[in-house]
């Protein structure tokens, strides 16, 4: 079979079982591409999830971009990108126009009403996980005034999260950097 | 008209280079292009999508950048969008592979991240506040506690799967107004019943 196929084949399979966002799909899209298809092996694998990590994105799509090159070129590329991201995207915008359709709906506004509590505590799980890492790595007093800086600069002075980010950037890089 | 391609674009490169930790992470950024920045929607209309999204497989900011995208200009938009988040990462990746051992080694990059990490729970937990304020705001604030505190525990302690979770909250929304209805109707027919006893 052709190379692009498989990848089409296989990053499709790890994606459409990866329940909870790109990271959750890491050990299906390592299933498919060390034991399954050969595409690296084990320690290229994690070498790759390495330089992954450190850089910016979704992580998905890294992975499909670095496999999909290695294994089939630029066509490779392509093949893997879209089995990674265009099924769920697709379901996405059939699903969300059908609700459109009803918004009016008693029922659509009850569901709308009934997520909201939901996403706030899958939210509050998400900040208590990266500041329990962060505390970890950096510890208390560092964490505790990135925090503190980039909040009052969000919320207070309305200043962009990108210009945030950025400034963490360099600080991190000269202070943290060691 | 190439106006709103021009800002999809714009804001799904941001969300693209400066999201780090993954996709969760990545969905502040985006929720403040398209909520606070450009107003593309409201912030309830957002809370959904990223619900229907979660209950969904795949990767969660490409659904996201793909679904702003496809809103604001159809097919082409959702190409646009899902383009610009991806493409200058999955470029990098290529391009960096020689560098590998630099980047996976370099202590300044990785205090780059870490220092990173406490703005992204800031802003994971600005969106907490403000998802929570909002359930106050349209169930009343006992329900709203009893809903978040319902959550919690099956999440985190019966680690129930996010997905089943969704559906069963999107399941009783779909008849929380009857719900309700219903239970008005039954206190006021009581209270009358009462008021009846009485004359």
């Amino acid at each position: 079979m052709e190379t692009w196929i498989e990848l089409l084949i296989g990053f499709f399979l790890a994606n459409v079982f990866g329940y909870g966002g790109g990271p959750s799909s890491i050990p299906l899209m390592y299933r498919e591409i060390v034991p399954h298809y050969h595409w690296l092996s084990g320690a290229e694998f994690s070498n790759m999830l390495a330089l992954g990590n450190s850089l910016p994105g979704p992580i998905a799509t890294k992975i499909a971009a670095y496999v999909g090159y290695d294994a089939a070129g630029w066509m490779g590329v392509l093949a893997a990108e879209a089995a990674t991201v265009v099924p769920s995207a697709v379901a996405l915008i059939v699903l969300m126009r059908i609700l459109q359709k009803y918004k009016q709906s008693q029922a659509v506004k009850g569901m709308t009403l009934l997520v909201q509590p939901v996403i706030a505590v899958m939210m509050l799980q998400l900040t208590i996980q990266s500041s329990k890492e962060s505390i970890l790595s950096i510890g208390w007093i560092q964490f505790g005034a990135i925090a503190l800086i980039s909040y009052w600069l969000m919320q207070r002075r309305k200043v962009h999260p990108a210009l945030v980010i950025v400034g963490a950037f360099v600080y991190g890089g000269i202070f943290l950097g060691r | 008209m190439l106006k709103t391609y021009a800002e999809l674009s714009l804001a799904m490169f941001r969300t693209g280079i400066l999201g780090y930790g993954g996709g969760p992470s990545t969905v502040p950024l985006i929720r403040h292009e398209a909520v606070s920045r450009y107003r593309w929607m409201a912030d309830e209309e957002f809370g959904e999508v990223l619900a229907i999204a979660n209950t969904l497989p795949g990767p969660i900011a490409t659904k996201l950048a793909a679904y702003l995208g496809y809103r604001l200009k159809g097919t082409l938009g959702a190409l646009v969008g899902l383009l610009a988040h991806i493409l200058p990462t999955a470029v990098a990746m290529i391009a960096l592979v020689s560098f590998i051992d630099v980047f996976s080694s370099s202590r300044i990059i990785h205090g780059m991240i870490e220092a990173v990490v406490p703005v992204v729970a800031v802003m994971l937990g600005q969106m907490c506040y403000e998802f929570g304020e909002k359930a106050v705001k349209g169930l009343g604030k006992y329900m709203a506690l009893a809903c978040g505190v319902i959550a919690f525990v099956l999440l985190e302690w019966v680690q129930l799967h996010p997905a089943i979770l969704i559906a069963i909250a999107l399941a009783y929304g779909s008849v929380h107004f009857k719900v309700m209805g219903k239970l008005k109707e039954t206190r006021k027919r009581k209270e009358e019943r009462r008021h009846g006893d009485m004359d």
